[in-house]
């Protein structure tokens, strides 16, 4: 199933890019997308206390099940105000 | 304005193909956009739903500073996750409705660059009596800082560095009972 990955701030700027789409297998999770990309962009895993995540907009854990179609998003540390 | 917006309460339908008038629109009571704020505006998104009744309404407008940490700060970029952001705005207004039942709140974030002195953030407060109003008003912009998905880059004289501040995380609890304290000195 295909799932896109939306990035933010810095973590954009690592990825070089702020929207990914990705195969991934059923069952996988966010956590499990995380650890993928932090594979693919190593720069990535100084964040993987400090991120938070989302799917289909609104907030959820690491080890919440992705579906067919989902938006994941990964959020650095945030600094609004 | 705003990019998005959630309608203000009482305020009136946006022209529809049914009415060939412009009706009068309400400013949202929660909004995230580029375009420049009007605090006059996030005033006015409150005054629909009971007028006489409230004796207070406080209200707070974030600037950008020429300095942080020691740099001299020449302007800023703001980014956002524009649809959790407003989610994240729902919440504060929600978690404002519990803690100060009297209490509402209207607020307004923008986004893209921002030059020094201009404002980045409006939001106000109003309630029967001024503690209340006071006390959400400071706990909204704490929280806007803790859960908000809002990012800044700062650009300042020899470079730029994203900003990253608190871990957002909105079941927290102890960051909530941070922002209350905060709310409450």
């Amino acid at each position: 199933m295909r799932v896109t990955v939306k990035l933010f701030a810095r973590l954009r700027d690592i990825a070089g890019s702020p929207e990914l789409a990705r195969d991934v297998a059923p069952g996988a999770t966010i956590g499990s997308v995380w650890r993928e990309l932090a594979r693919e962009f190593p720069e990535l895993a100084r964040y993987e206390r400090s991120i938070s995540s989302a799917v289909n907009t609104d907030y959820a854990r690491m080890d919440h099940v992705l579906s067919d179609g989902d938006e994941v998003a990964f959020l650095p540390p945030v600094s609004g105000g | 304005m705003p990019a998005r917006e959630r309608p203000g309460e009482g305020g009136k339908a946006r022209p529809t193909s049914k009415s060939p008038y412009t009706e009068i629109v309400t400013p949202a009571l929660l909004a995230i956009g580029r375009g420049e704020l009007n605090l006059e505006a996030v005033v006015g998104a409150l005054s629909g739903a009971a007028p006489g009744a409230d004796g207070a309404v406080v209200t707070f407008l974030g600037l950008v500073r020429n300095h942080n940490a020691g740099r001299s700060v020449r302007y800023l970029e703001y980014e956002a996750y524009e649809p959790l952001a407003l989610k994240a705005f729902e919440r504060i207004a929600s978690e404002i409705r519990e803690r100060w039942p009297s209490a509402r709140l209207a607020l307004h974030h923008r986004i893209g660059r921002l030059d020094v002195g201009e404002a980045s953030v409006a939001i106000a407060a109003r309630s029967p009596h001024r503690g209340d109003a006071y006390a959400a008003c400071r706990y909204a912009i704490e929280r806007v800082k803790q859960i908000a998905p809002i990012w800044k880059r700062e650009f300042f004289e020899g470079g730029d560095v994203w900003i990253e501040g608190a871990t957002a995380d909105p079941d927290d609890d102890c960051a909530r009972a941070e922002a209350e304290r905060a709310a409450c000195v």
